[in-house]
């Protein structure tokens, strides 16, 4: 009878080994970024090419549409004195903030909502109920209670964006592997161990999920709330550059205001919610194309 | 009674895992397991084997400490037991050193040694230049071995296996017996293996006991007085394969008949 020897072994694993992983060919960075360029160029130009074909076609007056042109230079002008980017500033300020506060309250309101099953029962409902209520329905409520002031634009912001990270939290709890779990408990992790080395990590793609929604959520809130929100003394954001754009019937103000909220929100998603999703779940080899 | 049975009967005392009269149902369900005793002697390797519904994960539960028996006693001298899943169960936020480093870290071993420590582990299945690798990037064995460095990095000397190999190919489950038999042989491990394969235990066993099913109790002990190295395909393994099976079929036919 032949037996394997020790070398054998080794070379036969190593044999196995070989043959059962593959090497996965890298696209270079500069095709990647090729193609992460020209579809959306393509597509923003058929935009621009659709929109001057209507409005050569003069369905409505220029006051109600204006050129792409005309709006070009009305945002021109509006970045070259710096209202614009006030605006942006202060909106992107108000949001962030309003973002950070509700990261802080959601996040430990989801892990008990998660983990406690009283809490569960009692506010899970909820909290899945406020995320399908729009938050422009707490703008007259929030008013009345603030005042005209930055606290009711936060309320509006806060109450918008802390139900989905919480609920972010929630269902990434709910999906986490039971063998996660017991793997945790049989090497030996309880209580703070246990959370710390396996049920937040394996939490988190789901709580990313939660916080790129939330943040979806505080940015349209912020807008809702600029928008009615208005008073001499409060700062100028992108809600109220656009509502003055109405008051003046100033076409091209209001759309380079929808640009500029529009730019911020994809600017937001590509240079911060989108790479940290990809390294997440590329690590966990999640992400099937590279 | 076996030769084996005998002996861990007048050995009392030094077994490394010892289940005195152990039942356990859960809630108001049947009965899983029931009456079952069992000791392990240091060194040795047990395999438990049972069709379905004898509740062989169950015990390893118990013995593991993720479960209480309903009655009975499971006792470990050492109190803990390494536990490997039919599944790797690595976690794929790690890279394989660091689910190896996890095991290490949660004994509360510091950072350096459980650097070097790991990186031995890792040297021991093999996996020396797979450390960096992350979970989805190592074959079905690879994952296993990788599992197997943990379980080792628990240094529990008790070893709980629940049919480890059942999900992997015919090949890598052949080269990952002879890789088990030799880390078991230089680590001197107690291990304690469930699987519904009887070639497999016949093939790792100092012992194989034989589970009957709903409820599990132990129906009967085999020694196999084959020497290691053994192959699953050898005449001395493949005779008492057929034996084993023909005493298991048994078993499962009690529960076709009428009730």
């Amino acid at each position: 009878m032949t037996v394997l020897q020790n070398d054998d072994l080794a070379s036969l694993e190593a044999g196995l080994d070989a043959l059962e992983t593959t090497e996965v060919a890298r696209v270079p960075r500069w095709r990647r970024l090729l193609f992460a360029f020209w579809p959306p160029a393509v597509a923003v130009g058929l935009f621009l090419l659709l929109w001057e074909l209507v409005y050569r076609a003069g369905v409505q007056p220029t006051y109600a549409l204006p050129s792409p042109a005309d709006v070009g230079l009305v945002l021109l002008a509006q970045l070259r004195d710096g209202t614009l980017i006030e605006a942006v500033g202060t909106s992107v300020e108000r949001g962030g903030l309003g973002f950070v506060v509700s990261v802080a309250v959601g996040t430990p309101l989801g892990l008990l909502v998660g983990r406690v099953r009283a809490v569960r029962r009692g506010i899970g409902p909820l909290l899945s109920g406020l995320q399908s209520l729009p938050s422009i329905a707490w703008v007259p409520a929030a008013i009345i209670f603030f005042g005209l002031g930055e606290a009711a634009i936060y309320a509006v912001v806060l109450l918008g964006a802390v139900p989905s990270i919480a609920n972010g939290m929630v269902s990434g709890i709910d999906q986490v592997p039971p063998l996660f779990l017991r793997v945790g408990r049989v090497l030996g992790a309880r209580g703070l161990a246990s959370a710390r080395h396996v049920l937040l990590p394996a939490v988190l793609p789901a709580y990313l999920g939660g916080l790129r929604q939330g943040w979806a959520f505080s940015w349209r809130s912020l807008m809702a709330a600029e928008l009615i929100v208005r008073s001499p003394e409060l700062g100028v954001g992108l809600g109220q550059l656009l509502d003055q754009g109405r008051l003046l019937s100033d076409m091209s103000l209001v759309f380079a205001g929808i640009l500029g909220i529009l730019v911020v929100g994809i600017a937001v998603e590509l240079c911060l919610f989108a790479p940290l999703e990809r390294r997440v779940l590329k690590r966990r080899g999640l992400l099937v194309t590279s | 009674m076996t030769l084996h049975a005998l002996e861990s009967d007048l050995t009392t005392g030094t077994a490394a895992v010892r289940l005195t009269g152990v039942s356990k149902r859960f809630g108001n369900g049947p009965t899983v397991l029931d009456d079952v005793s069992l000791a392990v002697q240091p060194g040795e390797f047990v395999c438990l084997l049972g069709a379905s519904g004898c509740g062989k994960s169950t015990l390893l539960n118990l013995v593991a400490g993720l479960d209480a028996p309903t009655s009975g006693t499971v006792d470990l001298p050492d109190g803990r037991a390494a536990l490997m899943f039919q599944e790797a169960a690595l976690l794929p936020w790690l890279t394989a050193a660091q689910n190896v480093e996890l095991a290490l870290r949660l004994r509360g071993i510091g950072k350096s040694e459980r650097r070097a420590r790991a990186a031995e582990l890792l040297e021991l299945v093999r996996l020396r230049d797979a450390g960096g690798k992350r979970v989805h990037e190592l074959s079905g064995g690879m994952r296993q071995r990788v599992a197997m460095a943990r379980a080792l990095a628990q240094e529990t000397g008790v070893l709980l296996m629940d049919e480890p190999f059942a999900a992997l190919d015919a090949i890598t489950r052949d080269v990952l017996h002879e890789e088990l038999v030799r880390l078991r042989a230089s680590q001197s491990l107690t291990v304690l293996f469930v699987t519904h394969n009887v070639r497999e235990a016949v093939r790792l066993g100092d012992r194989v006991v034989l589970l009957s099913s709903r409820p599990g109790r132990i129906a009967k002990e085999y020694a196999v007085d084959i020497p290691q190295p053994r192959r699953i395909e050898s005449p001395d393994v493949a005779r008492l394969s057929v034996t084993i099976t023909e005493d298991l079929r048994a078993e499962i036919r009690r529960h076709g008949g009428q009730s």
